[in-house]
């Protein structure tokens, strides 16, 4: 039988490796917003298997929501990149340093 | 009865406040005319209805009237508030402010007249109305007070018409300093004053008279510590520090060095606030909470003495005056020492009466001193004057009049004031008072040489060179008749009160003495049958004979031989010194307070503010935040990564707190 | 090891593999096709945790959708890669080491020893027949039905912000516009005049000779 541990672990294991992207293309905006979509990936398969060991649909409801929001916030994100690069012709976040002190 | 009678007190207080309004912001639409009648005129109702309030309190013994008019707030169960304590002992006081008050307005109307610091057109004439019956206003609201708060506001009050009136001639630089000078030794006193306020607030909770002295009695033992390991009875403290707001405003040594210097003001201000009335209001505080000071006999020998050394030592410097009217300025805060001994006597009553007779007698004296200077166009030393007898009879009569009831020749008002002070120290047991009488009377002896020194300087005596080349004559109706009504009282009034003044019915309840301290009961049954045995008594007793003697020496000095005081003053150098120094007080001031001050405050200035506050404090603050935000500004890089590097660090920590 | 272990291994594998992919390929391109291959291995997880309906609108919303979006856009933009390269490995190290840590500490919660299937007991299994699309369903329209309905506003925002910023409006001497408004109004008075003219022809007259013309 496959436990509660092991989906939570593999949740675990995709979220970390997002973390790790993070860090690894910490220039390139749109892997960064890949990244937040895999982190998101992690926690609905976190909501999911506690829905189903704890039998209880809620779980999922939530998981609905948050693919919701999380494709409107892809859209959107996407839209500003576009903006962005239509600006300065580039998505470095290296060059995006306006918010400077 | 009763809505009829506050009525009547709330016209007497506010009718000088609509009069000094009128003519202090209208006085250029009302002119000189309008001024003087809307003040004399409001003055006159006060006058008037105070005098049917005296007639009620005193003839008809009305019942004390203690009411409030205003209720300004109440804080934590403490009224504050505007109010009415009318008994004896305040009726009579209003009328005597009353009285004077409108005496000198009067009077003013031909004092003022003309002067030489200001152009015809500038409204000095007005404001001059203005602030005497502004004067007057605060002085009845202090007399008629029956709170701490409305005492204090009168006893400011009139300090400020005092200071406004002293530099009133503000173009001269010694009239400047002389203003500051009361101003800033007042405000020494009136430190004392709301200390001793602010005891009453703290021990007594309350603010009224009547709940002030209906407490008394569970504070009798109550120790308060200021040093530790020194314990002093609150009640003592207190009534000493309201003491010493007395011995400002009151002129007691050391206090008393403004009061010489004040006479740089306008002779009827002289007359009204610095010897009739305003100097007295500290005689009348304390006689007004005798019930607070019976309680400490400590405070009450601190008093006599302080009295005593300022009625013989003030009245020394009397003797080497050149200026009229500082003759009489040292007169007065000889005669101030008298009653403030009296106080320490317990003898309120006669301290209160020799208030009345003074004040009447010293207004007199001023005003007729003030004839005598319109007289000699506005020359003031009496070296150049002389022989003006001829010149200016009513001014002669009046000036007689006032000093013979200064020096307390038998029959005439200061006599039976004064003798029942020296009587009732007389008697007095407390301990000092042996040594207060001895100096009371020398004292007696000073002043009628003095005040007939000048007497005869002015008066009597070879015409100097400036009487001889000038044409004198004798003052407008508006100066000679209020010394006239002002003489009247100065001779008959003792003889009207001093019975009902010595068996205690005069002032019965409103003054509260102790019957181990009740010297003048004592008196009235050892000397008094009646009132011509009294004038017959005086005669044959040593104060009496003292002060003819000292009228005989000043005579002999002054008229017969006037070589001997230049000899005397040459063989006694030192002695002279002193006196002209006036014994040094202006001096210590200046070295160690003025002085000192500066030197203090050059210190705090260049180590506390500069070094301190401006630089470590002000800049400092400045500095350090700057720095810190250079700092912190460079965490601000404004790469997305950095903050998103942040905030996984932030989650590792959270976990990190969460897991431990 | 069962049969189901085995496809969970598996599916998971290939999650965890295409995701270390995805983070570590140079091209963008490359990187969202290996984020679909995720989608897919961890939609087929769900699947197995009998989230059949939200399995699928995974694979198509997401895989289907929203990376083809991400495809778009990243082939839309002409991005310089090399500069995007630089300093890969820079916070590589710093990085390692705080997911190493999160993990670990993530795996103290949730290991074997907390959510082992001894302290979970066995999930409910439901028959063929059961439908979780309806069960779903059921939930979001009756007790969700405010908050569904907010969801599909949120997703109309989404879509108009989206437009809104990234429309652009050309000057008009770039392009041509039509004003559909303006052709529909048109008046033929406006257009057309009709002017009477003498039907005689006049004899033109020879112009005069003007100075130095």
């Amino acid at each position: 039988m496959v436990a509660l541990s092991d989906y939570l672990v593999f949740s675990a294991i995709l979220f970390t490796l997002s973390l790790a992207g993070i860090f690894l293309n910490r220039k390139n905006v749109i892997v960064l917003l890949m990244a937040i979509e895999l982190m998101l990936l992690a926690v609905n398969t976190n909501l999911i298997a506690f829905s189903f060991f704890l039998n209880d649909i809620s779980g999922q409801i939530f998981v609905f929501f948050i693919l919701t929001v999380a494709a409107a916030e892809a859209a959107i994100g996407l839209a500003i990149i576009v903006l962005v690069f239509r600006n300065r012709n580039s998505i470095n976040v290296d060059d995006l340093g306006s918010l400077k002190g | 009865m009763e809505q009829h009678l506050h009525t009547i007190l709330t016209i007497i207080l506010l009718a000088p406040l609509f009069g000094a309004a009128v003519a202090g912001l209208f006085g250029r639409q009302v002119g000189r005319v309008g001024a003087q009648s809307v003040t004399i005129g409001s003055v006159a109702i006060s006058t008037v209805l105070s005098v049917y309030v005296f007639y009620l309190y005193i003839f008809q013994g009305a019942d004390p009237y203690n009411a409030s008019l205003y209720t300004w707030m109440v804080s934590d169960g403490i009224r504050f508030e505007i109010g009415f304590l009318i008994d004896k002992l305040s009726a009579t006081m209003m009328l005597v402010v009353t009285f004077v008050s409108l005496m000198v307005h009067i009077y003013t109307i031909g004092y003022m007249d003309h002067d030489e610091d200001y152009p015809h057109d500038n409204p000095y004439y007005q404001r001059f109305f203005s602030y005497l019956s502004l004067f007057t206003f605060s002085m009845l609201s202090l007399v008629m007070a029956n709170n701490f708060l409305q005492l204090f506001f009168g006893w400011e009050a009139v300090g400020l018409v005092s200071y406004l009136l002293i530099g009133f001639y503000m173009k001269r630089e010694s009239a400047i300093t002389a203003n500051l000078k009361a101003f800033l030794v007042n405000r020494v006193g009136d430190f004392g004053f709301i200390l001793g306020i602010a005891m009453v607030f703290v021990y007594f909770n309350t603010m009224d008279y009547q709940e002030f002295f209906d407490r008394l009695a569970e504070h009798e033992h109550t120790m308060v510590q200021f040093i530790p390991g020194v314990e002093w009875s609150v009640i003592t403290v207190m009534v000493i520090l309201l003491f010493i707001g007395a011995m400002g405003k009151s002129a007691q040594m050391p206090l008393h060095v403004w009061l010489p210097e004040s006479m740089e003001g306008p002779t009827p201000i002289s007359a009204l606030i610095h010897a009739a009335t305003m100097v007295t209001a500290g005689i009348f505080m304390v006689a007004r909470l005798s019930p607070a000071y019976e309680m400490s006999e400590a405070a009450l020998q601190f008093i006599l003495i302080v009295g005593a050394l300022t009625a013989f030592m003030m009245g020394l410097l009397g003797i080497i005056q050149n200026d009229i009217k500082r003759v009489v300025a040292y007169s007065t805060l000889s005669q101030l020492g008298y009653m403030t001994a009296a106080l320490g006597a317990s003898a309120y009553a006669a301290s209160m009466f020799h208030v009345l007779t003074h004040a009447f007698f010293k207004a007199l004296l001023f005003l007729a001193a003030g004839s005598v200077i319109i007289a000699m166009h506005h020359i003031q030393d009496i070296r150049q004057m002389g022989g003006l007898r001829k010149h200016m009879p009513i001014t002669y009569f009046a000036l007689l009049i006032g000093s013979l009831a200064l020096i307390g020749f038998p029959g005439f008002a200061g006599f039976f004031s004064k003798d029942s002070i020296l009587l009732a120290v007389g008697e007095s047991d407390i301990a000092g008072s042996g040594f207060a009488y001895a100096l009371l009377l020398m004292g007696v002896f000073v002043t009628a040489f003095y005040s007939f020194r000048m007497f005869f300087l002015v008066f009597h005596g070879q015409e100097s060179e400036y009487v001889r080349t000038h044409t004198i004559h004798e003052s407008p109706k508006v100066v000679t008749v209020p010394l006239i009504l002002l003489a009247i009282p100065s001779v008959l009034l003792g003889l009207f009160m001093v019975e009902s003044i010595l068996d205690g019915s005069y002032f019965s309840d409103s003054i509260f003495v102790l019957a181990q301290n009740d010297v003048l009961a004592r008196v009235h049954d050892q000397y008094f049958d009646s009132v011509v045995g009294f004038i017959l008594h005086g005669f044959m007793s040593v104060p009496v004979w003292l002060a003819l003697a000292g009228v005989a020496l000043a005579w002999f000095f002054y008229l017969k031989r006037p070589d001997i005081p230049a000899k005397i003053a040459a063989s006694l150098p030192r002695a002279k010194g002193m006196l002209e120094n006036a014994y040094g007080f202006d001096r210590f001031n200046d070295i160690v307070f003025t002085k000192g001050s500066i030197k203090l405050g050059h210190y705090l200035w260049k180590s506390i503010d500069t070094k301190v506050i401006d630089t470590g404090m002000v800049n400092g603050t400045v500095k350090h935040i700057a720095n810190l935000a250079t700092m912190s500004r460079e965490s601000q890089t404004g790469y997305m990564y950095h903050y998103a590097f942040v905030m996984i660090f932030g989650l590792l920590g959270l976990l990190i707190w969460a897991l431990w | 090891m069962t049969f189901e272990q085995l496809i969970f291994y598996v599916l998971a594998g290939i999650a965890v593999l295409a995701s270390i992919m995805m983070i570590s390929v140079n091209n963008p391109v490359k990187a969202a096709l290996w984020l679909v291959l995720t989608f897919i291995a961890t939609a087929g997880v769900w699947i197995m945790m009998q989230a059949e309906f939200l399995g699928i609108v995974l694979i198509l919303v997401y895989a289907g959708a929203v990376m083809v979006l991400f495809l778009f856009v990243v082939m839309m933009l002409d991005v310089n890669l090399v500069k995007l390269r630089e300093g890969f490995t820079r916070y590589l190290p710093i990085g390692v080491l705080a997911a190493v840590a999160i993990f670990a500490m993530l795996y103290m919660v949730l290991g074997p020893h907390q959510f082992g299937l001894d302290k979970t007991g066995e999930p409910v299994r439901f028959a063929a027949d059961y439908s979780n699309t309806e069960a779903l369903g059921l939930q979001l329209y009756t007790v969700h039905a405010y908050a569904f309905i907010l969801a599909a506003v949120l997703l109309l925002v989404g879509i108009v912000a989206a437009i809104a910023l990234t429309i652009r409006r050309r000057p008009p001497h770039e392009v041509k516009y039509q004003n559909i408004d303006k052709q529909v109004r048109v008046n033929p008075k406006e257009r057309f005049e009709m002017v009477k003219m003498n039907a005689v022809k006049e004899k033109p007259v020879a112009p005069k000779q003007e100075g130095d013309e």
